[in-house]
């Protein structure tokens, strides 16, 4: 069976994509390998271990079992996307300040879901942290620096929107 | 592994996507939702459809909307809009709580309710939850659509009254006055689960009026559990009650053991969480008077 390019058009960290895709590209080999952004990383590429995970229109999902076809049309953001200005995102820098990571594979997929919780809810609990971050998995740290590392981003990032209104 | 080259389309109507189904009967083809199971399944390489009708483009699939007292949900609606929809929460609590208990948010963002319907993963919490309520699916195929009910549509592991021409357009779920729950083992949060069970308990008086009572993991489909409706209905809503519905929930039953769990272990966590699940939508049902 032939398996034709199919042309998609997207927004990907703010930028307009256009490509023609073959419909089997998964999403994160397209972020990857077609446009060169390697933040998000593969890991099992069966949706379980999270380190793929990019916001599909702000919400979080798995570029390892999402085609780049499905993708078509939406706004895509990935790790790239987090610094602005050559400074970090809060999230960032928390985890560099927090030992929030050690190896790094799990980072990219973490900051990402990181950013939904907040978003959905801008003053979590330790736990709510906990809970919300099972979703990916971090082989080194233990989670605690991590849920440390979030918690601090929210604080500075709910301070940063009280000085700006 | 990386899936297999498959040929796509992106249908806009439903009539299309169903006479793509049947165009292209030869290469196998496959409805695409949300993907969330299709696609593991495809870089395993366990799954090769030769074709992909991907749904995300067909209009009136998504949504959540009253029809009476049912609610009728879109094939295409995520899990993700199930779990914060105020109406769900109103109308078919069971189903949000179920819907809880499906992966991570990341999975539920995607994963869509017909898809997992369809899908028919005899672990899977939805059509648990369905099959307690009494759903009917919606199907559509060359000849137009049709209502099943997902008692008749759940016809094994992997397995429903699906046809090959036909696509799974919406699930109309009766609205329940009374007790729900949704409690569940599995091995780690998020997991499928070993065992679930689902609860419906309508009280009247101090009596249980009507109950349903709906397992997975105890048989090769979702099942309900008729003996134990049965010994509930008329009963007042006390332990002797509940205990005798869970002894009479696993009764018979020949789980098939596996690596999670072996039959003995499926049958104590059935009769366990039947238990359970009967004492909190009880005690949700005398709170809602």
């Amino acid at each position: 069976m032939a398996s034709e390019a199919h042309p998609i058009s997207l927004t990907v960290n703010g930028r307009p994509v256009a490509a023609s895709v073959e419909p089997r590209r998964l999403l994160v080999d397209f972020l990857r390998e077609d446009l060169g952004l390697i933040g998000a990383h593969i890991g099992c590429e069966q949706g379980v271990c999270g380190t793929c995970t990019v916001l599909l229109n702000g919400a979080s999902i798995r570029s390892c079992i999402t085609f780049a076809v499905q993708a078509d049309g939406a706004e895509v953001s990935t790790v790239e996307g987090l610094a602005s200005h050559g400074e970090l995102h809060p999230l960032q820098d928390e985890f560099s300040d927090k030992q929030g990571l050690q190896c790094g594979y799990c980072t990219p997929g973490m900051l990402m879901r990181a950013c939904e919780i907040l978003a959905q809810n801008p003053d979590p609990t330790l736990t709510q942290v906990r809970e919300a971050i099972a979703s990916n998995l971090c082989r080194c740290t233990g989670y605690q620096f991590i849920a440390e590392a979030v918690l601090a981003a929210a604080a500075r990032m709910r301070e940063s929107k009280e000085v700006a209104s | 592994m990386k899936p297999p080259p498959f040929a796509y389309a992106a249908p806009e109507t439903v009539a299309e996507a169903v006479r793509l189904l049947t165009e292209n009967a030869e290469a196998e083809p496959r409805v695409l939702a949300g993907g969330q199971s299709l696609i593991p399944l495809m870089n395993f390489r366990l799954a090769k459809p030769g074709y992909l009708i991907d749904l995300r483009k067909v209009a009136g699939l998504n949504g959540i909307r009253r029809e009476g007292d049912a609610l009728v949900v879109g094939a295409m609606t995520r899990m993700a809009e199930l779990e914060r929809s105020p109406e769900v929460a109103m109308a078919a609590p069971l189903v949000a709580e179920a819907v809880g208990l499906v992966a991570h948010t990341p999975i539920r963002n995607r994963a869509t309710v017909g898809g997992s319907l369809a899908h028919a993963d005899p672990a899977a919490e939805l059509p648990c939850a369905a099959l307690a309520l009494d759903a009917e699916l919606v199907a559509v195929g060359p000849a137009g659509p049709r209502t099943v009910p997902v008692a008749e549509f759940l016809n094994g592991p992997f397995t429903t009254a699906l046809q090959p021409d036909e696509i799974l357009t919406e699930i109309r779920l009766p609205a329940w006055h009374g007790g729900h729950a949704f409690v569940e083992y599995a091995r780690i949060h998020a997991n499928f689960a070993v065992v679930a069970v689902a609860a419906l308990v309508a009280l009247d008086g101090g009596r249980i009026r009507r109950a349903a009572v709906a397992l997975t993991g105890v048989a090769p489909t979702a099942i309900r559990a008729g003996a134990a409706e049965r010994v509930l209905a008329g009963a007042a809503g006390g332990a002797a009650a509940i205990a005798a519905a869970a002894d009479a929930a696993v009764e018979g039953l020949t789980p098939a053991g596996d690596l999670h769990a072996s039959p003995a272990t499926r049958l104590a966590l059935a009769r366990t969480y039947v238990r359970r699940a009967l004492a909190l939508a009880i005690s949700r049902a005398q709170n809602e008077r």
